[in-house]
Parts: structure tokens; sequence; C-alpha cells
């Protein structure tokens, strides 16, 4: 981007400007699964305020959000409904999978639950953490935000 | 009412079950039941006006491997009108588990019973509606058993079978469809 001296314009191009864009304004689905899904209400509230990264907006439906935060232990029913919801919200689309459970499984190896979220969606960050605090959980969207930069449009 | 006469007064709804009165820490009324009468201590147990279980608070299932007889089936009662409670405990073979259901007599053990059909494989009898509760449908094996391979690894399934019909699926489509343009 460049700013004119002369007139109150700013150049740049399509692509830098749409990067700017999507990444500015990541809302993120409302899907909480378990105990990691309380730091994510944490980091949407005032005290850590992910407001001001332009991710607060929790959208109630799949169909206008950008991002899935798979937020706790994915269980192997659970496993289509998450496909599902995944599969409904538009393009572009990231996922964080949040926490040691949605990662490899944490401490549940066991029948029922997903060893791994990435075996059922695929996967931009993993963010660590039993459950991640709320910081760690933005140091997450904010590399999310770095990503989507690098992203060309074509 | 205390435990003596509350078991004299079951044994005599039901001469035929040979009850025990188990030993507990808790002091609670607990009795070992033969499973063939199950379904008449039931009723007694509710009907009865000294007895008066309306309520049954809890309906569960320990498994013993390797010891014989493997199951334990737990009822836990309560009575809302008189204030007391007993524990109700049915033994069963680890090869043959069934008994009769008490759906019949106290509607909530209907989930309760799928749940332990679901996660021990114990049949009940008689049940209006066996179908699993909490795996999902076409899960192969009983988790909670003792022998249970806990940390199998399957493949993770991704989509699940169609709730609807194509037909019932376009049929709805087009029902739709039609309520719109009105």
């Amino acid at each position: 981007m460049g700013l004119e001296s002369e007139i109150p314009v700013l150049t740049t191009t399509v692509e830098k400007m749409v990067q700017w864009a999507r990444r500015s304004s990541i809302w993120p689905v409302t899907f909480g699964l378990a105990c990691c899904a309380i730091e994510m209400m944490a980091m949407s509230c005032s005290r850590y305020d992910i407001a001001r990264f332009g991710a607060e907006v929790f959208r109630g439906s799949p169909r206008q959000s950008d991002l899935m935060i798979v937020a706790g232990r994915l269980s192997r029913k659970m496993a289509p409904a998450l496909r599902r919801i995944y599969d409904q919200m538009p393009e572009p689309k990231w996922v964080i999978s949040m926490g040691a459970c949605a990662s490899i499984g944490g401490v549940f190896d066991n029948y029922a639950l997903v060893q791994g979220v990435d075996q059922v969606v695929p996967v931009d960050v993993y963010v660590p953490g039993c459950p991640p605090r709320p910081e760690s959980l933005i140091y997450g969207i904010v590399q999310l935000q770095a990503k989507i930069a690098r992203q060309r449009l074509s | 009412m205390d435990s003596t006469t509350l078991l004299a007064s079951l044994q005599e709804a039901v001469p035929a079950a040979a009850l025990e009165p188990a030993p507990t820490v808790d002091l609670q009324t607990t009795v070992y039941a033969p499973r063939e009468h199950v379904g008449a201590l039931a009723r007694a147990l509710r009907d009865r006006t000294d007895l008066g279980f309306d309520f049954l608070a809890e309906l569960t299932a320990s498994d013993l491997w390797p010891r014989e007889p493997r199951y334990e089936v737990v009822y836990i009662l309560v009575s809302t009108v008189l204030r007391h409670r007993v524990r109700m405990k049915v033994r069963l073979p680890g090869e043959d588990a069934h008994l009769a259901t008490v759906t019949g007599v106290w509607p909530a053990a209907n989930w309760l019973e799928r749940e332990v059909w679901d996660l021990f494989g114990i049949v009940f009898d008689g049940h209006p509606d066996p179908r699993r509760l909490l795996m999902p449908e076409d899960w192969d094996g009983y988790p909670l058993r003792k022998d249970y391979p806990v940390q199998i690894k399957l493949p993770v399934r991704a989509t699940e079978p169609l709730q609807v019909t194509e037909q019932e699926f376009r049929a709805n489509v087009e029902k739709d469809r039609l309520a719109r343009r009105r």
C-alpha cells in the first residue's frame, strides 16, 4: 500500500485488500465441545477481548462463519455433525484445533474419541494446552491471520 | 421403615422369590433378588402401600469380571411419599445375561435399560424400544465390559447414513417449494 501525498487515497492491489479484509474479520462459528469452550468464551469477553483482532462475532450459523474453533474433545458420534457443520461453512474457511484433545486426543486414549480432528476436517492452526489459556488461543488466531495474509488469490 | 420390616413386607408380597439381604457400608437397605421375579418384585415395590416406591432413581449395572456371576444390575428406588429408599441388586451370569424389563412399572427405566444394554450388553426382555442410547447405532461390542479393548483405534467416520430416503427428501423439497410459492 502506498499513500499518495497529494490526494487522500490509498493505492493497493486487489489481492492485498482481500487478504486484509479476510484476516481482519474472521468470524468464528459458535462451536464449543467441552471445557476448552470456556476458555474460548473468556477469549471473546472483555478481559481478553478478541474484538481487538476483529474475530469477536461468534455466529450461530455456520453459513455466516469463516472459522471453526474445535474447542474440546470430539467423540466419534459427534464427528459426522462436525463434518456437516464444516461443510456448511462458505469458502474461504479455516479451522483451529484448540487444545490437546482436539489435536491428538489428549488424555482420552480410548474407543469413544477421535484421536485428532484432522482425521475429519483439515486443520490450519493447532493450539496446544489443556485447556489453552485465552492468550494462547489469541496467539493461534494471530497465527491464522498471518497465514491468511500469505494466501494468494490465484 | 427399617430393613427387616421392609424385607419381610417384600417377601410377603412375592413369597416365591428367594430374597437375600446384602451387607452394605452405607447402611442402606440392600437386597439381592433372583432375576426370575424382578417383574413381580418391581410391581410389589411400587404398588404395596407400605412400600410405595414410586420413583426409580437409578438403574445401572456393574461388571465383576472375571468373577461369576458376572453382572449385577442395581435398582435404586425412592418412595417420595414414605421417604425411604431401597437398593435392589440382581446377579446375572456372564453368558446368557438377560432379565425382565421394568419399563411397565417405572417408565423412567426405558432409557436406563437402554443405556445398560448399550454399555454392558445385558438384554432386557420385553423392552419397548431396544436401541442403543449412547454409542452409534452400528457399534460393535459393549464398551463398559471389563474385557472390552478400550484403546482400540477404529477408522473415523465423518458421515452418517441418511435419516430420510431420497424420495422423502425430494418430496420434502417439493413441498417446501410449493409452500414458498403461495
